[in-house]
């Protein structure tokens, strides 16, 4: 480290390159740290477990035409019927909505009945039957099932409550910090609302939701022994395993031909989980691949832009190289001149880069929905980039270093 | 000269093909990256009603009850069936009409066709002239079908041509929830973006294929879709939605000038007060009208993620822009000898300046055409996506130019500095080391 002095005369003649050098490392470093941390949150959200046992799930979103709302019930109770019967079926139900399916229920839940104002917890609403723990593949972790005659039918716009409900740990916990949940009454909220009792805790079930907006109560969710009627439904089908493909072909003809007065169309009609999946989450992947393309590209170029200077700086200096050879410097010398050179540009590329890191930072949390970044990335972006650099500058630096020392006797 | 500084460019820059590659490279990336998002945002943030919008306005007042009152808070969004009803009797604007978005089953007579839903609008009359939608057949219906509940539809281009092969369907007989609806009129292709009269529906969505009179949809108990929200007693149910307490219906009122605006704002004021007054209100009278963009605004149309591109890469532009600044004045600098001897034979600094920025320029327009190619690819990539705006990501000419422009204004920008730097060179200095 002898050579700093020497380095810093040097640099004073290239003020020019050198400060090109630690700006665009200092923006670069800005920018993929920043990268970097939005790739780290929308992985961790899109890799969440929905609670459920995801393989072999098939669902099949169904509307009847011309027929009575009041009619629905039976229909469907007779499709179900029908798919549970299936070969290659192990489970079947008829809900309104399920984990990442993108729409559904959402009510406020309560300690005491409330009508309106601020609620104790939010939570999404399952309207199923006793087999939606075994279609779901939730773990039920106290408490027990619905029991078939606890199934009611109801129509949408009557349905408050039903006197049993089962609920996911987190609102359990939400509700009952100490974790005595099971047999506590909740209310959900609206007026004149009857108490639910807390018959059954699952260990886990996402809200049908993946934007940031239901973070609050991503794991939230209430089920409740209720089969509803109305022109729509989805079919919630577990297939025996291997036998996915086969009933995702199966059952929409068996529907079909149990009865016609129905549409089974759209793009979105019948999906597979692993299609649910990737369709709540296709913006988020997204982006994270964006950015990860963007990172790349951005250090090669910065990478690029550090060879070409060198590379420039490493031919003017070539009979200065060859003096300094013949006056006894090493090969060593030379070469690790030109890396303390940009190590030291390097530091002050990121320095700087770390401040305009945490304040890019500080002004996307006031424009977009962003956390705080963490240091550990900073951290990180720091040892990537002066590593980089040192790569960078690597090739020509021991171009420079195989400068013969009779470099200095010529002219040119 | 110009020619001449052209040819020495190249030359210079067939010199060095692996620096000059680099740097083309950097720019069209960079470039590239910007025209894609830009294009993105530009298309999201446009205007849906060119030459219109600035005078359709969308009033809020705020019915609700007490309850979690706070003051100035934004108002709802939407206005409840009483409300829309008696502002749309009103009549205090040059048009208006009130609407919400839902889904029909639509019975196909042809038998070898399955019933299906379509997306559907119900609404009052003036919405075709209103937001001049364009007719292909036939025309809207009028005020006087609008109070006989008329069983009148309207339909798009894409469903004519599935039901009628695109013929003039007018007349024709449409049966949908087990009732006879007569087609009096079939709209071109009309896609305003963002789908900005109903923003439930998904804020690109594409237009309704059937268009109701809303009072003929309600006595029908068609299925409405989009959000409702109730405060009080409530009770949204199909049956009884037009007493409830809840706001469920867009708005929308044409105002010919700003003094107009500023009456219709005092009309909701005092109406407001009024109902106040007569005790269907409690909160004080808190009214907002916004036009078409300001209301965009308010809905934060845009999705921030497309906003965090266009700033991740306008920021990538900048540190491509940085590298070239750095490789241009690498290679300037390098040169230090022949431009010495052009300064040396009677070149003015100007002459090498200029010189030098042709040069820049030259990689610059490479760069911008590289770009252009990258853009094209970026978006086309985009339009793979899922997303309900995919399909409208189009390069247009203005973006074409954009991107040509801030190619050459860009590298330029980034010669500037080498190039100066480069006619400082003391011709002596050079010739003497020679």
């Amino acid at each position: 480290m002898l050579q700093i002095k020497p380095i810093l005369a040097a640099l004073k003649r290239h003020k020019a390159g050198t400060i090109l050098i630690a700006l665009q490392i200092a923006l670069t470093l800005a920018i993929v740290c920043n990268a970097l941390f939005i790739i780290q949150q929308r992985v961790q959200r899109l890799s969440r477990p929905s609670g459920m046992n995801e393989s072999n799930v098939l669902a099949i979103t169904n509307r009847w035409v011309a027929v009575n709302d009041k009619d629905t019930a039976s229909l469907t109770k007779t499709d179900v019927q029908a798919l549970r019967q299936l070969p290659g079926v192990e489970d079947a139900m008829n809900t309104n909505s399920f984990p990442l399916r993108g729409g559904g229920w959402s009510t406020g839940v309560n300690l005491v009945p409330k009508e309106n104002g601020k609620p104790a917890g939010q939570t999404t609403l399952y309207f199923v039957d006793e087999h939606a723990l075994a279609v779901y593949g939730a773990q039920l972790i106290a408490g027990r099932n619905f029991t078939a005659d606890e199934v009611i039918v109801a129509d949408p716009k009557d349905i408050k409550s039903t006197p049993q409900v089962i609920v996911t740990k987190a609102l359990a916990d939400k509700l009952f910090p100490k974790g005595d949940a099971l047999g506590k009454q909740m209310y959900l909220s609206g007026k004149d609302v009857p108490p639910s009792t807390i018959i059954g805790i699952v260990k886990q079930l996402q809200v049908p939701w993946s934007g940031i907006w239901a973070n609050d109560f991503v794991e939230n969710a209430t089920l409740l022994p209720v089969q509803l009627t109305g022109s729509y439904g989805i079919y919630l089908i577990r297939a025996k395993p291997g036998q996915l493909a086969a009933v995702t072909k199966s059952a929409p003809e068996a529907l079909l031909k149990t009865n016609r007065m129905r549409v089974i169309s759209g793009e979105r009609a019948i999906r597979t989980y692993e299609k649910v999946r990737e369709d709540a989450y296709k913006n988020d992947r997204g982006m994270a691949i964006l950015m990860g393309v963007i990172c790349v590209i951005l250090l090669a170029i910065t990478a690029a832009g550090i060879v070409g200077l060198t590379s420039f700086w490493v031919g003017q200096r070539r009979k200065q190289i060859g003096v300094r050879r013949a006056l006894g410097a090493t090969k060593h010398d030379i070469l690790s001149y030109f890396l303390t050179e940009n190590l030291m540009i390097g530091i002050a590329g990121v320095v700087i880069g770390a401040g305009l890191a945490v304040g890019l930072n500080l002004w996307m949390v006031t424009q977009f929905e962003m956390a705080r970044l963490s240091a550990v990335y900073v951290f990180a972006g720091v040892i990537a980039l002066l590593l980089l650099g040192q790569a960078a500058v690597l090739a020509p630096a021991m171009r420079a270093a195989k400068v013969p020392p009779v470099e200095a006797t010529r002219s040119v | 000269m110009f020619s001449y500084y052209l040819d020495l460019a190249l030359r210079s820059l067939k010199r060095n093909k692996v620096l000059t590659a680099l740097m083309v490279i950097a720019i069209a990336l960079g470039i590239g990256a910007c025209m894609t998002t830009f294009t993105v945002l530009h298309v999201l943030s446009g205007d849906p009603l060119p030459g219109k919008s600035a005078r359709l306005f969308y009033p809020q007042i705020d019915p609700e009850d007490m309850d979690g009152y706070e003051p100035n808070k934004e108002p709802a969004r939407q206005v409840t069936w009483i409300d829309g009803m008696n502002l749309l009797k009103a009549k205090r604007g040059e048009r208006q009409a009130l609407m919400t978005g839902g889904a029909v089953p639509v019975q196909p007579a042809q038998s070898g066709m399955d019933p299906f839903f379509s997306d559907a609008r119900f609404t009052t009359a003036d919405f075709f002239p209103m937001f001049e939608t364009p007719f292909l057949f036939g025309r809207g219906w009028s005020e006087a079908e609008d109070n006989g509940k008329a069983r009148v539809a309207v339909i798009t281009r894409s469903l004519n041509d599935k039901l009628y092969g695109g013929n003039d369907s007018t007349g024709k007989i449409l049966r949908m929830k087990d009732t006879a609806f007569r087609v009096i009129g079939v709209l071109d292709t009309w896609r305003p973006n963002p789908h900005f009269y109903d923003l439930n529906m998904g804020n690109y969505s594409a237009t309704e294929d059937v268009f109701v009179p809303l009072t003929t949809a309600r006595d029908l108990r068609f299925e409405r879709n989009g959000s409702m929200n109730c405060w009080g007693r409530g009770g949204g149910d199909n049956e009884h939605i037009e007493t409830a307490t809840c706001v469920w219906l867009q708005f929308w009122v044409q105002l010919e000038s700003a003094d107009k605006a500023a009456d219709y704002r005092t009309f909701l004021d005092n109406y407001s007060k009024e109902q106040k007054a007569l005790g269907r209100f409690q909160r004080p009278s808190n009214v907002r009208l916004s036009n078409v963009m300001e209301w965009m605004d308010v809905n934060k149309v845009v999705p921030s993620d497309v906003r965090l591109q266009s700033w991740l890469a306008l920021g990538f532009l900048l540190v491509c822009l940085v590298n070239t600044v750095g490789l241009m004045l690498a290679k300037f600098l390098r040169r230090a000898g022949e431009l010495g001897v052009r300064r040396a034979l009677g070149a003015s600094k100007r002459e090498v300046f200029v010189q030098l920025l042709v040069e820049a320029g030259v990689i610059g327009l490479a760069g911008g055409v590289g770009g252009l190619v990258l853009a094209f690819l970026g978006l086309w990539l985009v339009r793979l996506q899922p997303a309900d705006y995919a399909s409208l990501a189009h390069l247009d000419i203005s973006m074409l130019l954009v991107t040509f422009m801030l190619a050459l204004i860009s590298s330029l920008l980034a010669g500037l500095l080498p190039a100066w730097r480069a006619c400082q060179i003391t011709p002596a200095l050079q010739l003497k080391s020679q």
